[in-house]
């Protein structure tokens, strides 16, 4: 039974151990510091692993102590914890083989690659956590551990990106604190429970409850970048390649949503939120910023700027997914958690190989590029198709079960929601893949050349096995495993049988 | 057993302090080691104690209340026994090799520093109340003593300053209890609040205890009486500095909380108790605001107690006319935010002590490039900053949970906006300096190494402070030893 209690904690102390080994080593070790954060990458993977082929035997793996009097620290493997853990392992792994190789021979290693552990760290707390608490602890402590990283490259524009995000997201914890202990003051300590926790509490009580949903929502709104809440993100883009992607696909933006799922599902209780009537003004919300995320995407003329508010519009999915009243719809939600992650690495990959290899930075500049760096390219594409929901990738499927789902508890609404963000995906993507494909070649002037491959082969290999990953789960959607299949089997205990 | 823990405590302190008085800064240092042993042997064994047999009335000398000096040990007391040697002894180490041995007035810290210890001790199990005036006392004088150490002008104006304050607030503290003396004709304690209660007109002692709260608050630093704290905080020698906020003002902040605890429902009235609040409130969005404008790191950091320092005061109105579950959900709040604030100031001051010697000035903007070149220093400033900032998994965050839930659980939500507002502005003047220090300028590294030992001695404070976060039930479930009523 021991095995239980530690598989969680050890999955969390790879990393956690991994940072302070990191941080104690001399910057010129670097070697050392690569394989130390590989090896801990691969365990957690493995831990990972195990921990969700017990989750399907429906072992209990978790534990619980009181921290202080009135409140415990909890971590619990349910089905929608290792989700989330899954994504982040192994996007984990491979950013950071990704990030080795995209700073070599630049400075401040030592401490770039320390919080970096740290902040995967604090993901796979938030995915496990087995309370609001909890979550609560390692949701700030993701804000404090991002921070060195966005300000990586110590520049005034990187410090004010830094600035911006400390507060907002500080902002955000704050509301989630209030959110909480207001909670607390009604109910108590509440693990997060399949079904939820708080139907059972007196009817007079549910106007506070409302207004405490606001808050919690309002909190980690801040972080899934929802409309008014999303300023942050694109200044964030000044941060390294790797930051970027851990930003979006990985760590922060996907805590946000991650959080509004569980306060959803495990908190209140789909049914239940459905009865409060909170659901459809959080759906609407998503729906305005999908639609606004992709609008403000189409006017940007910086690449990385035009991916950040792709982001904005994406994960908003999620929300929308999670808004959606019924079980198709919340599968729709619970499966984008992993497809947009996979894509949107995949974007963020290979728009750090343009900049890295060929000085790329805008859009105009990505004319021809296809030609000079075929593979970047093709993963590229593949990510884009998947992001317009060109089947059979995995957009598409993300898609085609939000429309059903919406469809099956008639809000049409959604169809045309999704009609519309599709057509505008299409058109801020398409021109970028043209010029990639069909445009004679730019004059890069900042080149540089690695070997025989088009870039350095640890900044190739992982954009090819995301944009590959693109692909097959959305050829085999159906088969067991299969994020589709996972995101049915969390549905299925998340509804009141 | 006791006998031996308690001339242990009280009278190592002394007798290291006279000693060292004779010897030269090598020597004390030596013997100051011994010493913090000894205090570390001493505290440990005086928990297990009371662990075992529960708390105690203790005469010294054999000499029984009214005449004699009553001293209680109780969880509490351990609690801040501990607290003491671990902060006072990580101080002491770093002061050992942060002040150069070959000026001549560095002679006067060991002596100093022991007569400060030595009146933290007699406050923390002070039974009476003119004992624990003494200890007090013996604790201003040892303060403003290393305040001056050092003798530049400046030090000297601040000591002076802080002089005047701390001689002003005994005055109004031993007025009080003189009152108390002429009503009831005892000093201790327990017998004092046991009186009070009995008393038809409680009311009638008001004036004794404002006067005793008036003159606690000005030795605490409360807002607006916090003028004294940050010249003299911000000038002392960093170690001094680190023992000043750490240590210092907490002592008279002890015994204001004990004398309301024991005291305050009966006598005092809401409004008193929700005026004191307001005061910390105040403090805490002042003293805030001003830290966030200082342009020298250690006025920052010196602004920043008095922020801190208000949160304490939120005490009074959240254990007045609250059930018996809130009171205590507020007190062990209270109780988290001394020891936090306690590790990490310490390490705080300890580490910009390094950042100064560093960078080699004291101003906010040099700190560029420091992130680069002296990323354990500014780890230790860092992992201190989360704390004070209350941010999880940390000690003030655990502190702040605790005080969150009594204001909500007591229905003073006015009180909720004060502790969630006041982490954001700590985080303001907090990133500012996280800021600062992580532009880059120029490649060259033209900083100085500071001898390790140093960072390591901030960082672990600061790491206790961190991990107090993730193990505040233990820490509190000593103050929750058991007390056995012998009198």
């Amino acid at each position: 039974m021991t095995q239980l209690v530690l598989i969680p904690i050890l999955a969390l102390l790879s990393s956690m151990l991994a940072a302070v080994i990191i941080f104690a080593l001399p910057e010129q070790r670097h070697r050392l510091r690569t394989g130390i954060n590989l090896l801990a990458a691969l365990i957690k993977v493995v831990l990972v692993g195990v921990m969700t082929w017990g989750v399907i035997h429906q072992l209990d793996y978790g534990l619980s102590y009181e921290i202080l009097p009135g409140v415990s620290f909890e971590l619990q493997a349910d089905a929608l914890a290792m989700m989330f853990a899954g994504l982040s392992a192994v996007l984990w792994l491979l950013t950071t083989i990704y990030a080795v190789g995209y700073l070599e021979d630049s400075p401040n290693r030592s401490r770039f690659f320390g919080f970096f552990s740290l902040c995967v760290a604090s993901t796979m707390g938030i995915a496990l956590a087995g309370n609001l608490f909890t979550f609560f602890l390692f949701y700030e402590m993701l804000t404090l551990s991002t921070y060195p990283l966005v300000v990586h490259r110590g520049t005034e524009k990187a410090l004010q990106a830094g600035r911006n995000y400390i507060i907002y997201t500080l902002s955000g914890g704050a509301a989630l604190l209030l959110g909480m202990i207001w909670l607390q003051g009604l109910a108590g300590d509440l693990s997060f429970q399949e079904t939820g926790q708080l139907v059972d509490l007196n009817e007079e009580l549910h106007p506070q409850l409302i207004m405490i949903f606001v808050l919690l929502v309002a909190g980690l709104g801040v972080k899934a970048a929802l409309f008014p809440l999303h300023g942050w993100l694109p200044q964030a883009m000044v941060a390294p390649a790797p930051v970027s992607a851990l930003l979006h696909a990985v760590a922060v933006v996907k805590a946000g949503a991650f959080g509004i799922v569980r306060v959803v599902y495990d908190l209140y209780g789909i049914e239940f939120a459905a009865l409060l009537g909170v659901l459809e003004p959080l759906g609407w919300l998503a729906a305005f910023t999908i639609i606004y995320g992709s609008v403000r995407a189409l006017a940007q003329t910086d690449l990385k700027r035009r991916l950040a508010f792709s982001t904005v519009s994406q994960v908003s999915y999620i929300v929308l997914g999670t808004a959606v009243f019924g079980p198709v719809g919340t599968v729709g939600g619970l499966v984008h958690l992993l497809h947009q992650g996979i894509m949107k690495i995949t974007l963020f990959f290979c728009a750090g190989n343009y900049a890295e290899t060929l000085g790329i930075h805008k859009i105009h500049e990505l004319n021809g590029a296809g030609k000079r760096m075929p593979l970047t390219s093709t993963a590229f594409t593949l990510a884009a198709f998947g992001m317009i929901g060109v089947p059979p990738l995995a957009g598409f499927i993300t898609k085609w079960t939000l429309g059903t789902g919406a469809l099956n508890v008639q809000m049409e609404w959604v169809i045309g929601v999704l009609l519309i963000s599709s057509l505008l995906n299409a058109a801020y993507f398409l021109p970028v893949i043209h010029r990639l494909w069909f445009q004679p070649e730019y004059d890069w002037s900042e080149q540089r050349r690695w070997g025989k491959l088009e870039t350095h082969s640890w900044l190739l290999w992982p954009p090819l096995v995301t944009a590959v990953l693109t692909l097959l789960v959305g050829l085999f959607a159906a088969l067991p495993f299969s994020p589709l299949s996972w995101a049915k089997l969390i549905a299925a205990r998340e509804y009141l049988p | 057993m006791s006998n031996w823990l308690m001339a242990g405590l009280l009278f190592t302190p002394l007798a290291l302090a006279t000693t060292s008085l004779l010897l030269n800064f090598r020597q004390g240092r030596a013997l100051a080691w011994l010493g913090m042993v000894l205090q570390l042997l001493v505290s440990v064994g005086l928990r297990g104690l009371v662990k075992q047999e529960g708390g105690f009335y203790y005469s010294l000398a054999g000499w029984d209340a009214p005449l004699g000096i009553e001293l209680r040990v109780d969880g509490l007391a351990v609690t801040f026994l501990l607290l003491t040697t671990l902060v006072a002894s990580g101080c002491g180490i770093h002061a050992g090799i942060y002040l150069k041995p070959d000026k001549p007035w560095q002679r006067y810290f060991w002596p100093l520093y022991w007569f400060l210890w030595a009146g933290l001790n007699t406050v923390w199990i002070g039974g009476d109340l003119f004992n624990l005036y003494v200890g007090l006392e013996l604790i201003s004088l040892a303060a403003v003593g290393l305040v001056a150490l050092g003798g530049q002008a400046e030090a000297l104006r601040a000591a002076l300053r802080y002089l005047l304050a701390a001689l002003l607030g005994s005055m109004a503290y031993l007025l009080g209890v003189a009152l108390i003396y002429g009503q009831f004709g005892t000093l201790s304690l327990a017998e004092v609040a046991h009186q009070v209660r009995l008393m038809d007109q409680a009311e009638l002692m008001r004036p004794a205890l404002v006067l005793m709260l008036v003159g606690l608050a000005l030795k605490t630093a409360l807002f607006p009486l916090h003028g004294w704290l940050p010249p003299a905080h911000g000038i002392a020698k960093s170690p001094v500095s680190a023992l000043l906020s750490a240590l210092v003002v907490k002592a008279s902040f002890y015994i204001a909380a004990r004398i309301w605890l024991e005291a305050g429902e009966v006598v005092a009235t809401q409004w008193m108790a929700q005026l004191i609040g307001a005061l910390g409130a105040a403090a805490v969005i002042w003293g805030s605001w001003l830290a966030w404008c200082q342009p020298r790191l250690k006025q920052v950091v010196a602004y920043s107690s008095v922020a801190q320092i208000g949160y304490l005061f939120l005490l009074f109105p959240l254990t007045f006319g609250v059930d018996a579950s809130t009171s205590l959900q507020a007190q062990q709040g209270i109780t988290l935010q001394v020891i936090s604030h306690a590790l990490a100031k310490s390490a705080m001051f300890l580490a910009a002590g390094n950042l100064i010697l560093a960078v080699g000035n004291n101003r906010v903007d040099a700190l560029a490039g420091v992130s680069h070149f002296l990323p354990f220093s500014l780890f230790s400033f860092g992992l201190a900053g989360v704390s004070l900032m209350g941010l999880p998994p940390s000690g003030g965050f655990a502190a702040k949970w605790m005080l969150l839930q009594a204001s909500m659980a007591s229905g003073q939500w006015w009180w909720i906006l004060v502790l969630v507002g006041g982490g954001l502005l700590s985080a303001a003047y907090v990133f500012r300096i996280y800021r600062a220090s992580f532009l880059e300028r120029d490649e060259k590294d033209h900083f100085y190494h500071p001898d390790r030992r140093l960072e390591v001695v901030a960082m672990l404070l600061a790491v206790a402070s961190l991990g107090l976060g993730l193990a505040g039930s233990q820490v509190l479930s000593v103050m929750a030893l058991p007390f056995e009523e012998v009198q």
